[in-house]
């Protein structure tokens, strides 16, 4: 005990005293929950259009003032003729063009009747979607403004309730996303390059001759990491909840428990990319392709699973980011207990006993 | 000179000699593609509802069809109980509840006007909204029909003025999301290759100690820097070559511009991406360090470079960010010259800002670069 002591100690001096790890160790979760809850946005707002206004009437006058009071477009430029508008869309800021037709106001009055045309940069599809549709719905109101008169004969109007996030803030997806990912680039990522990072300059060979035993050496290698990450995401939630007011409306022992469990599944997958790897460029490539990116695109952090082809819906269910999102998520923000993610968990607790015999298995102790 | 091309060529072997390495090199591109553009997808395919019908009349029996029979959504299950449907959600086994309230029918015929309740699980704040979109979509198309078939024709005797909104989308007319993630799912490639088999690399050989080798040798800094630089250059352009085919292949992406306008901005691109790979390095003392850096500047800038939301729709802190983020440069440009046909006079402002930061970068890496241990 007294020399397993004395290995995590020089463990921890390895990270401790090297601050450049350790503020990112620190710096990255901060970041990547500010980056997350300020950068990553989808709403419109400020849209740089250009208005080919042939008629310059009254209504088309209105409708664009309109357009641009609304604080989701603003005015790039007047266009004069059609052949601009090529152009004006290569040149790469102008996102929509909105064409008013010849006398627009008088055909509006004398036919009921005028057209106007929404022409959308769609080299970003779901902006353009979007773009479009405010647009429409801008002009319908100003329709529905003008013919105040006329009124549908019957009318059907849901009542919607957006549940357990009534205001849709994104802060409910990333939070527990970037917790899944901070946690698995610290405990796995770390792990395995310290183990590797000793079998590539030759200490490994130091400290297999030791009285420590292979399992003690693994645990020791472990144990900093544990405890880093476990601060890690208590900072994450709290930053959650005091900055984004994310609601904690489950039970914090059973959120811990899941982190915890999750810490240690992540960990015993950075050993097992270890015993596979030679060297550290080749553990860093396997960690980055097995891990960050599946933790950012397959997990549902971003894009949701249901959405997926089916075979990738297969691969996501072998990710275990996926299971401890939807974890966090019903335990965290819909307040649900271990009665409904029992099966989720239980996924977890089997991949970590796979992981474990797995390394087990590979870990030699021997040298070649 | 020649010193460089002894430099070049004994990177190149160190590279080759990697028997890891150079599968890495072909399959990565592969992976990423295939798996990251599939799965980078928005579009709502399955929206799981439970119609909660208390008022069985015929006309919530036609409105819970249109629903079923909507490509959207899918019918798991009709009942009676609030409760059981709301256990359902708290379960995470639906997504939205449609409540046809007792009198919905007869409410309707008298008065013209009737309520329903919509329940979202709105967790994921994005999709939710996409929920309500399509919900409200499906119920404007049931009263629109239910006008003109029980007639209504107060539509067409009351003549209301009406703006004919004609749209179409530019560049992307079937609104295909694929087009938009390849170039973006290419340019972290290039980057992710750049910026870590520099930044690994160099740290390596302060590791193994090889570099104090190099230290007393009369080879010169930019010397040095420039023989680490090439190699890798010409990897990733390669590597970029050979994605833009297999995006061609697999997705049939449009290439509207000229390809060698964009090979002329990633050259530039990529020697801003790996000097900083360089600076890294030269900032660490271990792989586990650079590695850690590596991570986070390139988590940081992807995000911040526009590859899944708009740029334009960040704050403007952020923006004014995105002036010193290469990859945003690189974000927009090849979206513009791929999807687009954006031409050099289009794109001369993202050039100057590139050039310059590939100066400014190299030149950091070199006056960093320390030849003392």
């Amino acid at each position: 005990m007294k020399e397993f002591l004395g290995f995590v100690k020089k463990e921890f001096l390895h990270i401790f005293r090297d601050p450049r790890t350790l503020v990112v160790l620190f710096g990255l979760p901060v970041a990547q929950i500010l980056i997350f809850g300020f950068v990553i946005r989808n709403e419109i707002q400020d849209v740089r259009i250009a208005i080919l206004d042939k008629s310059k009437d009254p209504v088309s006058v209105e409708i664009t003032a309109r357009l641009l009071a609304s604080g989701f477009f603003r005015l790039e430029k007047q266009l004069s003729s059609v052949s601009e508008i090529e152009n004006i869309f290569k040149a790469g800021r102008v996102r929509e063009v909105v064409i008013f037709e010849d006398h627009f106001a008088e055909k509006l009055q004398r036919e009921n009747n005028a057209d106007l045309q929404i022409l959308a940069d769609a080299s970003d599809p779901n902006s353009a979607r979007m773009i479009v549709s405010y647009t429409q719905g801008i002009v319908a109101v100003y329709l529905k403004e003008l013919n105040r008169n006329f009124q549908m004969p019957v009318m059907i109007e849901p009542r919607v309730r957006m549940m357990y996030n009534t205001d849709l803030k994104s802060a409910f997806m990333f939070v527990p996303g970037t917790m899944a990912l901070v946690l698995t680039l610290v405990s796995a990522m770390m792990t395995c390059l310290t183990i590797v990072r000793e079998k590539e300059t030759g200490t490994m060979e130091a400290l297999l001759v030791s009285p420590l035993r292979p399992a003690q050496i693994i645990a020791g290698k472990v144990t900093p990491y544990i405890l880093l990450s476990c601060i890690n995401a208590i900072v994450i939630i709290l930053l959650g909840y005091f900055i984004f007011r994310l609601p904690i409306r489950g039970s914090l022992l059973l959120l811990f428990a899941e982190t915890i469990l999750f810490i240690t599944l992540a960990l015993s997958l950075g050993i097992m990319i270890s015993t596979m790897s030679k060297s550290q460029l080749v553990a860093m490539f396997i960690s980055a392709f097995a891990l960050l990116l599946p933790t950012l695109l397959l997990s549902g952090f971003i894009f949701p699973v249901e959405n997926m082809p089916e075979i990738l819906q297969w691969l996501c269910a072998i990710m275990p980011p996926k299971y401890f999102i939807t974890i966090i998520r019903s335990v965290m923000l819909k307040g649900t207990g271990i009665l409904e993610v029992w099966k989720e968990t239980l996924v977890l607790v089997a991949m970590l006993t796979t992981f474990i015999t797995i390394s087990a298995i590979r870990f030699k102790v021997r040298l070649q | 000179m020649r010193t460089i091309r002894y430099i070049i060529q004994k990177e190149f072997r160190q590279i080759f000699r990697n028997k890891t390495m150079l599968p890495m090199i072909f399959v990565l591109p592969f992976i990423q593609l295939i798996i990251l553009v599939n799965a980078a997808t928005m579009d709502m395919k399955n929206i799981n509802m439970i119609l909660v019908d208390k008022d069985l009349s015929t006309l919530s029996r036609r409105l819970g069809d249109k629903f079923s029979q909507s490509p959207f959504f899918t019918l798991l299950k009709s009942g009676f109980s609030t409760e059981e449907a709301e256990e359902k959600m708290f379960r995470n086994t639906t997504d939205m509840i449609l409540v046809i309230p007792d009198g919905f029918e007869q409410q309707l015929y008298r008065e013209g006007k009737a309520d329903l309740q919509v329940q979202v699980d709105a967790i994921n704040g994005m999709t939710a909204g996409l929920i309500n979109a399509y919900t409200t979509q499906v119920i404007n198309t049931f009263t629109y029909e239910l006008v003109s078939t029980s007639g209504g024709n107060a539509l067409i005797n009351h003549h209301p003025k009406n703006i004919t909104m004609e749209y179409s989308f530019w560049y992307n007319s079937e609104l295909k999301f694929k087009y938009y993630m390849v170039p973006g799912i290419l340019a972290i490639l290039l980057t992710i290759i750049g910026m870590f088999l520099a930044s690994l690399n160099l740290v390596r050989e302060k590791e193994m100690g090889t570099i104090e080798q190099i230290n007393v040798t009369p080879i010169r800094k930019y010397q040095f820097i420039i023989g680490k630089l090439v190699p890798f250059w010409i990897i990733a352009l390669f590597e970029l070559a050979f994605g833009l085919t297999l995006g061609k292949l697999l997705f049939n992406i449009p290439i509207e511009g000229s390809l060698l306008l964009l090979f002329a901005y990633a050259a530039l691109y990529l020697v801003a991406v790996l000097g900083m790979g360089l600076l890294i390095s030269t900032l660490s003392q271990t792989q586990q360090q650079a590695q850690f850096l590596n991570f986070f500047v390139l988590v940081t800038f992807v995000m911040m470079s526009g590859i899944f939301t708009p740029a334009e729709s960040m704050p403007h802190w952020a923006q004014n960010l995105n002036y010193v983020n290469p990859m945003a440069y690189f974000m927009r440009v090849i979206r513009m010259i791929l999807l687009k046909g954006s031409g050099f006079r289009d794109i001369l402002g993202d050039f100057v800002a590139i050039f310059i930061m590939a100066i400014a970068m190299t030149s950091l890496a070199t006056w960093r670069y320390r030849k003392i241990a």
